[in-house]
């Protein structure tokens, strides 16, 4: 209750914060619909006509819980206006991203901490590849991929977040992998160790709280490039296209409920592999 | 097929080239540590050019570095003028607000530990939201100028700005800040001379992760409803035109921009956090 007590005042203070920013937004209209039926509104009589609106610019609360509600279990999962059907693509997409993000991000690391010629030739490259906006090549890597005939969307989404997520478990790994010390590494070379063994005995066990660790921002990271990836292609299935859709009919309340969905659906991803990593850590006998 | 031979013996030439030049103490040189990641850039041209040409891939789907180049070149005034619209116009204000607006935050919640420990799990989480997602809903609250563009990157470098800042203020120890109240410094003295220059180190991680965010956020913007130009204008339409060399120097620039603006930053932080240790060489 203590470290809830504050959370809960802070979130009640931004829907409080909300309520009011939606009816000075949404009494612009309320004023225009007035003027032309010549009638004038008193305040009291707009804020309610700034709760229901069809088209809200910025719809309150409650009308986002109720689309949201609606569209999680309003109904069948399956169906195309489901959200539930809608996060699964997105989440499809963001775990084929995320590990072919780890795939690439532990091989990576593996080869720079093996050798140096890689570390010095590819780490720099790793760095400036972080600073290209990816949303610059998302809708290039969709219209390669269907001239090379991958009609599958899943294809292209996963590579965008797989660039995305690869690095932050490249940086760790390198972290992780070069944790042991010299005390340690030369015990196993008093041992005759072979370099696969040191490497599976010392290095890999010494680098997986640096692992778990990353596990949670490439997760993140993934889920907003599959977003991004679904956002400006045309695609027809993703709590993406679900926005897109939303911004090109002008239905701010389906905007909103697949944002807040996105963001339902991020919490549960970091919960779930903040459950991964307890677990691996306890099994590893790391206190705590 | 000569061109894919000789590209991929220049390849291998450049590449034992790094691998020998690894295993000297050239290496360990400032010399050798930029000349490595050099060379492996411009192997890996050669071989995407050889590829190309060699495999004879059509320029449509994959132009080759010179086909870019010289795009690059006959249309620097379009290159410029969509840089200038999303990149002076979209994401520096943005970045500049969105990041001055964080700090302003942390310092102004610094004082109630109630509101950090409320504010902090919050800001962790939205930091990890998919952010990028509000941009079609500020492309509609503020026209497609570049107000909206500056808008979707305050969005979304408030919050990772926001989380490191508070965290940077609570960096100095115990001590330090004992010794300064033994001093007699009112809170105020023991923020600007004590608590803000120990932040700085956070502070300036969050502003590099700002940096790239803020780059992503306003060309996404554009993807939603922008003005003829703009870089994310011009990347959705000359896809759409299939003139993916157009779409690669767009690229290239948004790559150029985004490693100057990080760079910048770097810069800007060795000069501030002389004192940190991970500055000192």
């Amino acid at each position: 209750m203590k470290r809830a007590l504050p959370v809960l005042t802070v979130l009640l203070g931004i829907v409080v914060i909300w309520y009011m920013a939606s009816v000075w937004m949404n009494s612009t209209w309320v004023y225009d619909q007035a003027e032309r039926a010549g009638t004038t509104v008193s305040f009291a009589e707009m804020v309610p006509q700034t709760m229901n609106q069809d088209r809200p610019l910025l719809p309150p609360p409650h009308q986002v819980g109720a689309e949201l509600w609606k569209g999680l279990f309003g109904q069948a999962i399956t169906s195309k206006r489901s959200l539930v059907y809608h996060g699964f693509i997105t989440f499809k997409g963001t775990m084929m991203g995320f590990g072919l993000g780890i795939v690439v991000g532990v091989l990576m690391a593996m080869a720079i901490v093996r050798f140096r010629v890689m570390d010095m030739s590819v780490m720099p490259w790793a760095i400036i590849s972080q600073t290209v906006p990816i949303v610059a090549l998302a809708p290039m890597i969709i219209t390669l991929s269907s001239q090379l005939g991958l009609t599958d969307r899943d294809v292209p989404k996963a590579i965008i977040a797989a660039y995305l997520s690869f690095f932050p478990v490249l940086v760790s790994m390198v972290k992780g992998l070069r944790a042991p010390d010299q005390m340690q590494l030369d015990l196993l070379k008093t041992y005759g160790a072979s370099e696969g063994e040191t490497f599976l005995k010392l290095r890999l066990p010494a680098s997986m709280p640096y692992f778990f660790a990353s596990l949670k921002v490439a997760v993140a990271a993934s889920l907003v490039g599959t977003i991004v990836g679904e956002l400006p292609t045309g695609a027809i299935e993703g709590l993406g296209a679900r926005m897109l859709i939303g911004s090109q009919f002008g239905e701010p309340l389906i905007m909103w409920a697949s944002l807040f969905a996105a963001a339902i659906l991020a919490g549960l991803l970091i919960v779930v592999v903040g459950f991964v990593e307890r677990l691996a850590r306890k099994r590893m006998g790391v206190p705590g | 097929m000569t061109f894919l031979i000789v590209a991929l013996i220049v390849w291998l030439a450049l590449w034992t080239l790094n691998v020998w030049i690894a295993g000297r103490p050239l290496a360990k040189a400032r010399a050798g540590k930029a000349l490595v990641p050099l060379i492996f850039g411009v192997a890996v041209l050669v071989l995407w050019e050889g590829l190309v040409r060699g495999l004879g891939i059509s320029f449509v789907i994959l132009p080759p570095p010179s086909a870019i180049a010289a795009k690059i070149a006959s249309s620097l005034p379009v290159l410029w003028q969509d840089a200038a619209q999303t990149i002076l116009k979209g994401a520096i204000p943005g970045f500049l607000i969105g990041c001055g607006s964080a700090v302003l935050t942390a310092i102004a919640i610094d004082r109630s530990p109630f509101l950090q420990r409320g504010l902090l799990p919050i800001g962790n989480f939205v930091a990890a939201l998919p952010i990028v997602g509000l941009a079609p809903i500020l492309v509609m609250w503020f026209g497609f100028d570049w107000q909206s563009k500056a808008a979707v990157v305050v969005a979304m470098v408030f919050f990772p700005m926001l989380v490191n800042t508070v965290a940077g203020l609570q960096a100095s120890d115990r001590m330090q800040r004992d010794l300064m109240a033994t001093w007699g410094a009112s809170y105020l003295q023991t923020l600007v001379k004590l608590r803000l220059p120990a932040a700085m180190p956070f502070i300036f991680n969050g502003l590099k992760i700002a940096s790239t965010l803020a780059l992503i956020g306003a060309i996404v913007a554009e993807f939603f409803g922008s003005p003829i130009y703009g870089m994310g204008f011009r990347i959705s339409t000359e896809v759409g035109r299939l003139g993916l060399d157009m779409v690669w120097a767009e690229i290239a620039v948004a790559a150029l921009a985004g490693s100057a603006l990080y760079g910048l930053v770097s810069l800007i932080e060795r000069w501030v956090t002389f004192w940190h240790p991970s500055q000192r060489h």
